[in-house]
């Protein structure tokens, strides 16, 4: 799909081509609540390559969906606040962008599919007109032109019928249906970053394997790239290039998808490999990992796993493993002893 | 008595759908469950699975008197709870309790934690003495893995896997044969999850508890259960061991089921068998006619349409599977 009406990004300067798509550098996130402030997200860093799929691994709590909403800038200000570092979209930050610019690069350039489809979409709109808005406000685009894209996008994500259901709203949808439509909406502008945040975790297996089917192949066609944000280490396994493993806010590895799975080099990341069950298994242990997440208000001194870590040491207590250690040259870990980890395979 | 704990024979629940504000008229059925057949042992776990909206919950409901069946009959223990007089039911009950899914809205948050797993006893009140119920709760805590001195803590001091936990005890109060676990586990993190799921074996080889385990995370059901029913809009469609349900499949829908299911190891990528399937569940108001999957199915014919295909062992599937072309695929593993 080509942009009917150029938006145009040269109004902002220092845009470079050539550079990477997304790049964050050392994010920081905090919310100022009543109980202290919660340090939701402590120096986060990653690139995206185009084409690539990069996926943000973690459990609940870890800040992975709040370093989405930082890349996009939809953060709830306050409570939460951005306290350092860097988003650049194409080498440009977009944390130092107006707000006027910064809403070309939103859906534009750096899309995002939220988790519920039902409560991101409008109720008491059509589906038809929460997708021609997007042509209407972005691209000046009359009603009709907009619905007559409306309809070709519901076709792309291959809802049945779409000339019909353009016309409906969002309740008479199904669950894979209305994810389908929030993919269709994320694509409307053709943006060259798509963030899924957990994009399936509330459907079936069977519209699962639909619905990521589908994100797979316009991925392809578009050369589109995607940060996957999920708690499913087999959904990763099947469509990632990259993972960055979250806790307690931090990355705490980072690695190609076969390394990570073949040999963790992080006691975090072994222990979620080992705590899940298997389909292709029979009868394996479940070793859980003991203890809790960390209150993000009181993270742990040292490093933030040590307390539930089998490996930890007096230095862990004391000393967080920054910056992270280099395991190869392609992949990184924040842990003292990530050789032991890694090694006792 | 017979061999089996639990026994369900044709039980079926329709709820009526009506039309009409005044006057209210019948106008079809939401046929939720249609006719299920299951048999629990002694000391095993029967896990059933299958996605939102095919009665698994429904038929939970059912099992634990919370819905009263539309027809057919449930035996618990070899008796008829349906011919049950009020006392006499109220005592069956005791023998197969609730684990229910969401540990945040499943236990009153003003209540505290003795208060909640005491609740059995102030209904079943000839269970236990009043003053040894206390020393009871404390012990049932330490049972699941908490701490006995927090029992009056309220639910928000505890986190969603402990929560889990308070409800377990709460379900092993009146020391039932049956423990049915409908998501128990669903609405918790990976790393919690594998807690919670030690605990339930854990305590099956203490107790020598028999437990119905509903989920729909087919990896899970594998590592707890022996034997999967496995349902498709209303009713089971296919029924074995967990060996034969997972190594061997033979109704189609089991097989995408299985094969949608992501493995987590990177190197079997693109490498299984993958069965995408069309279309959404049609709806239980008006299921198609014949075998209920053929409009989902690329094994359907004209036969799948005119004739229900029966629960029963078939030519080419050992265990019993409702299809008339029933054959073992394997979508779990890779190719070669």
């Amino acid at each position: 799909m080509s942009t009917d009406v150029n938006v145009k990004m040269d109004a902002i300067p220092g845009l470079d081509p050539n550079a990477m798509p997304l790049q964050v550098k050392d994010l920081h996130v905090e919310f100022r609540t009543r109980n202290g402030i919660a340090h939701a997200v402590n120096g986060v860093s990653f690139d995206l390559q185009p084409g690539e799929t990069r996926a943000i691994l973690g459990e609940s709590g870890c800040g992975k969906s709040v370093t989405a909403q930082a890349i996009m800038g939809i953060l709830d200000t306050p409570p939460g606040f951005v306290t350092g570092g860097e988003i650049l979209y194409r080498g440009v930050d977009l944390l130092k962008l107006p707000e006027a610019q910064r809403r070309k690069v939103r859906a534009n350039k750096i899309a995002m599919i939220f988790q519920d489809a039902l409560s991101a979409l409008n109720p008491v709109f059509t589906v038809g007109f929460q997708l021609g808005e997007l042509f209407r406000k972005h691209r000046g685009m009359s009603r009709k032109d907009a619905k007559a894209r409306s309809i070709e996008l519901l076709d792309l994500v291959k809802i049945p019928a779409a000339r019909q259901r353009v016309n409906e709203y969002p309740h008479q949808f199904s669950g894979g249906m209305r994810q389908r439509v929030m993919i269709a909406m994320a694509l409307a502008l053709d943006p060259e970053v798509l963030i899924a945040d957990e994009p399936t975790t509330a459907l079936d297996v069977t519209v699962q394997a639909q619905i990521m089917a589908l994100l797979a192949e316009l991925q392809r066609e578009r050369n589109m790239s995607l940060v996957l944000i999920t708690h499913d280490m087999g959904v990763v396994a099947d469509v990632a290039d990259r993972i960055s493993v979250m806790y307690a806010g931090r990355v705490i590895e980072e690695a190609p998808v076969n390394d990570i799975y073949a040999s963790p080099a992080h006691p975090y990341t072994k222990g979620l490999l080992e705590s899940i069950p298997r389909l292709d298994l029979k009868g394996q242990e479940l070793s859980a990992i003991k203890g809790l997440p960390p209150v993000l208000t009181n993270i742990p001194r040292g490093c933030a796993f040590n307390p539930r870590c089998r490996y930890a040491q007096d230095v862990c207590r004391h000393d967080p493993p920054v910056p992270l250690y280099q395991v190869s040259s392609a992949r990184t870990a924040a842990c003292h002893f990530w050789k032991e980890v890694k090694g006792d395979e | 008595m017979s061999d089996y704990v639990l026994e369900t024979r044709d039980l079926v629940k329709h709820f009526p759908l009506s039309q009409g504000i005044v006057f209210k008229k019948q106008v079809g059925a939401v046929r939720a469950v249609d006719g299920i057949n299951l048999q629990l042992r002694r000391g095993e776990t029967l896990g059933i699975v299958g996605e939102s909206g095919c009665g698994k919950s429904t038929l939970a409901r059912m099992l634990v008197g919370l819905e009263t069946p539309t027809s057919g009959d449930l035996f618990v223990q070899g008796k008829n709870m349906a011919k049950m007089g009020g006392a006499e039911r109220r005592r069956g009950r005791r023998n197969i309790q609730l684990v229910m899914q969401d540990p945040y809205t499943s236990l009153n948050p003003r209540m505290t934690v003795g208060d909640i797993v005491g609740e059995p006893f102030e209904v079943h009140t000839d269970v236990l003495p009043r003053d040894k119920r206390r020393a009871r709760v404390q012990e049932l805590l330490a049972l699941v893995g908490l701490n006995p001195d927090h029992i009056n803590r309220y639910p928000h001091q505890f986190s969603g896997g402990q929560r889990q936990r308070i409800g377990i005890a709460r379900a092993l109060a009146l020391n039932p044969e049956i423990i049915l676990c409908d998501e128990p586990v669903s609405a918790l993190d990976v790393s919690i999850q594998a807690q919670v799921i030690n605990l339930l074996e854990k305590l099956q080889d203490e107790l020598g508890l028999s437990y119905i385990f509903i989920a729909h995370d087919l990896s899970v059901v594998r590592h707890i259960a022996d034997r999967v029913a496995v349902m498709y809009l209303g009713k089971v469609v296919e029924i074995g061991t967990e060996d034969e349900i997972y190594e061997n499949p033979t109704h189609p829908y089991t097989q995408a089921l299985l094969s949608a299911v992501p493995v987590p190891d990177p190197r079997l990528r693109g490498l299984r068998d993958q069965i995408v399937l069309t279309g959404d569940v049609p709806s239980p108001a008006n299921p198609p006619s014949g075998c209920r999957f053929r409009t989902r199915c690329w094994k359907a014919q004209d036969i799948c349409a005119e004739k229900e295909p029966v629960l029963e062992p078939q030519a080419k599937s050992p265990h019993p599977s409702a299809c008339h072309f029933a054959e073992v695929r394997d979508v779990v593993h890779a190719a070669e």
